[in-house]
């Protein structure tokens, strides 16, 4: 059984101030993965070697951070990882994508080439270490059309903002609303598809000369009732970081928690970044560590609590940190004080300096601040 | 200018005891997530050389998959590139490399495919910073045959290495090796650059010869220098470096790391060391630890105490377990209430629940006072070290040692333990 995967890495409005130089799926996770990392490795892990990602918002940050997929064995001489940017061609008029659908069509070639039956489509912006192989042979025992990947989300997720879905007693789907204002159910759809590759094709070439742009929208669930729809139920740990920039930062600090770190990353199935080579970091004889995630290349001579410390961090003596997520090469000056922030990438917090985020409002600086 | 780095890897470390039972001694895990031969090979590609051989011999399993093609160290390359040298055997002569310079000697056909102008020699057992275009300048300036890195070492100590005697243009007049009574005290660095056309014409002749150890250090450089017209020069490096070649070096050269401001900058952008490890995330720190002076690496989760020690990727140090003065390396485990000071714990290793490691007197190795010395108990790879054992100083853990070849619950100051043997 072959799987093409294809991951859709977009925009995010949502949590700017992250995404002013970056696509959502590029944005740095837990000290030194980027948001894409997880579902890449899922990909990989689950004996996925073709992978294309489809992209058009801000996309240097994450074609700088995929490179030839060397890091995830998918410099390769079949398959590999493809790049499926928006291009100019004879007869095209405007460039660009008009939705997750019309960038499937528009490269329909990596479809009609290779050898794949099935596709698994999946999102650059989820935070979970999930083993398809399970979900591809539930689909195929079931013989049905289309399985959706679903979780019964808990409160501490905000359901008007997910995919709802309605299943009957044999888990087959019955109904699905997107986005509600009044959920039936808190059984909701993780944006992971699995189906037939020339299924899909058809499907595409059904609906978006049409004017049907939206994969989910408009391809699959007006033929629902045409097709057998059936979920597929995940039970680890979940996160979407593009909902919201609090989500964000709920997500990396969940990071601290030990029993999510076993399930994301002391797993049999590892989660793959690029690799940089930084030395190990270092906590001098003043740095002190309370609870917190220290990644490679840091320096730390200050205090820290409850806190991420991204690559390549330096924090000077006397510097408090607290509650805070310091992305790489930032630099916290001497006696300064940072609390409940995300400090984007190499950014310079000043000797002295004091940022008081609280619990409800996170203070969020972009990348090269210098506060 | 055609250089061709020639590393030599086959070496065995005799005096890393345990440590290099198994596993030659530039496949030693250093500075929390790197093997000794990363320094030279990021050496080589910081210099811009990307045709490297390395000599293998002594138990290169380790090695070589550290090493695979070179991909880390962006040697996997189509021209050039990294290529491991085992000894062969031919239809002619075939042998077991005899020594360094019979191992370059054996590797000519290598060599001489990139038809390079120079060629540098090198050794897979040192940890330091070097750009090799300085020395390669230098030979260059000097209308050289052959040029020596050398470093001035205290003259108390420096019968322990090859000493050069130079004029003052840097010509080498005169050499010792290992000497009683030292007429210089500047050392030979073991890296060395040759004209190829030059070195090969020794070479060819030095293996016919019945009296050569086929040593470089021995044979080649002694014979060199007292051969008229032969143009060896001494190049003076006053840079990092250090052979990690005792028990105590080695422990003491990965402590020098955790100082503030170490003479040896893995920190430094511009000169990146590169090496191959798995894949892990950052490091966890939890609240009830107290981490100082050290280095803590990847996948490290520490609920414990760690004083200047530098903890390897993955290693687990429990709660209200102390780390003093100690080298932890991958994957070990450290259980709730163990206390470890002055110590190496090799790969994989278990140390069981409120187990002490180096208590008592300074007591010499009953096993091998040469090796085992300094006040520094061994913990050989993959050994458990059961619940409650307490150990002294100077002590030998060996390689896989299990619970069952514990005999006793205490092991004083200069005692061991090995594996019993099969049937035995």
């Amino acid at each position: 059984m072959k799987v093409l995967g294809i991951i859709l890495a977009g925009g995010g409005s949502a949590i700017l101030p992250l995404t002013i130089k970056r696509a959502s799926a590029a944005v740095p996770m837990f000290g030194k993965y980027r948001a894409i990392d997880f579902t890449l490795s899922n990909m990989v892990n689950s004996g996925i070697t073709k992978v294309g990602i489809v992209t058009q918002y801000n996309p240097r940050s994450l074609m700088d951070h995929l490179g030839s997929g060397k890091d995830w064995d998918l410099d390769r001489k079949r398959g590999g990882l493809f790049i499926l940017q928006p291009y100019l061609s004879v007869g095209s008029g405007k460039i660009g994508y008009k939705g997750t659908a019309d960038a499937l069509f528009q490269n329909m070639t990596l479809f009609r080439r290779g050898d794949e039956d099935y596709v698994l489509i999946g999102s650059g912006d989820h935070i979970y270490n999930m083993d398809f192989t399970d979900l591809f042979k539930q689909h195929i025992m079931a013989g049905v059309d289309v399985t959706l990947v679903v979780k019964e989300l808990d409160e501490t997720y905000d359901l008007t903002q997910y995919g709802i879905v309605e299943v009957d007693d044999k888990d087959n789907v019955i109904g699905f609303e997107e986005k509600p204002s009044n959920p039936k159910t808190n059984l909701a759809f993780l944006g992971i598809y699995f189906m037939s590759k020339y299924l899909l094709m058809d499907l595409l070439y059904a609906t978006v000369p049409h004017g049907g742009y939206n994969l989910l929208l408009d391809v699959l669930l007006p033929n629902m009732h045409k097709f057998r729809f059936k979920v597929y139920r995940f039970k680890g740990y979940w996160r979407n970081i593009k909902k919201s920039i609090n989500e964000y930062y709920r997500t990396n600090m969940d990071g601290l928690r030990k029993e999510v770190r076993d399930e994301l990353f002391h797993a049999p199935s590892r989660i793959y970044t690029k690799s940089k080579d930084l030395p190990p970091p270092k906590i001098t004889a003043t740095g002190h560590v309370e609870n917190s995630i220290v990644a490679d290349g840091c320096i730390v001579s200050g205090t820290v609590r409850n806190s991420i410390l991204f690559r390549d961090v330096h924090v000077k003596a006397g510097a408090v940190v607290e509650n805070s997520l310091i992305l790489e090469g930032t630099r916290v000056g001497e006696g300064s004080y940072v609390s409940y922030a995300i400090v984007d990438k190499d950014s310079v917090i000043r000797p002295g300096k004091i940022i008081r985020g609280n619990k409800d409002r996170v203070l969020a600086f972009e990348k090269a601040s210098v506060l | 200018m055609k250089v061709v780095a020639l590393i030599l890897a086959g070496g065995q470390g005799t005096r890393l005891g345990v440590l290099t039972e198994n596993i030659a001694k530039p496949a030693i895990p250093f500075g929390g997530k790197y093997r000794i031969i990363d320094f030279t090979l990021s050496n080589c590609v910081n210099s811009g050389i990307y045709t490297v051989g390395v000599l293998t011999q002594y138990k290169p399993h380790v090695l070589n998959q550290h090493i695979g093609i070179g991909k880390h160290w962006d040697l996997d390359r189509k021209d050039g590139g990294l290529t491991i040298l085992p000894p062969y055997t031919a239809m002619h002569e075939s042998d077991w490399y005899r020594g360094t310079a019979d191992a370059v000697t054996q590797n000519i056909d290598f060599a001489d495919q990139y038809l390079p102008q120079l060629v540098l020699i090198l050794s897979g057992d040192h940890v330091y910073a070097m750009d090799y275009n300085e020395i390669l300048e230098f030979h260059v300036g000097k209308n050289a045959d052959g040029t020596i890195a050398c470093m001035e070492v205290p003259i108390s100590e420096a019968s322990r290495f090859g000493l050069m005697v130079t004029d003052p243009d840097w010509r080498i007049v005169d050499f010792q090796e290992k000497p009683k009574v030292p007429k210089s005290n500047l050392a030979s660095l073991g890296i060395y650059v040759f004209r190829w056309d030059f070195l090969r014409e020794v070479l060819l002749e030095d293996e016919k010869d019945p009296n050569s150890s086929h040593d470089f250090g021995r044979d080649i450089i002694p014979k060199l220098v007292s051969r008229d017209g032969v143009r060896l020069y001494a190049f003076r490096f006053d840079g990092y470096w250090r052979d990690v070649g005792t028990l105590p070096s080695y422990w003491e050269t990965n402590l020098e790391l955790t100082r503030p401001l170490p003479l040896f900058n893995l920190y430094d952008p511009s000169w990146s060391f590169y090496t191959h490890t798995e894949e892990m995330p950052p490091a966890y720190i939890s609240e009830s630890a107290q981490v100082v002076e050290s280095l803590v690496s990847e996948g490290a989760e520490i609920f414990g105490k760690v004083e200047n020690s530098v903890i390897f990727q993955g290693v687990e140090i429990g709660d209200n377990a102390v780390i003093r003065r100690s080298v932890i390396m991958t994957r070990c485990k450290v259980m709730e209430g163990a206390v470890i000071e002055n110590a190496i714990i090799a790969e994989r290793s278990i140390i069981g629940r409120n187990v002490k490691i180096g208590l008592g007197e300074d007591k010499p190795s009953e096993y091998d006072p040469r090796i085992y010395y300094g006040g520094i108990t061994v913990v050989g790879f993959d050994t458990v070290i059961p619940d409650g054992v307490e150990i002294g100083k100077n002590v030998v853990i060996g390689n896989g040692v299990r619970e069952e070849d514990f005999t006793d619950k205490t092991i004083p100051s200069g005692g061991f333990v090995f594996k019993k043997k099969v049937g035995g």
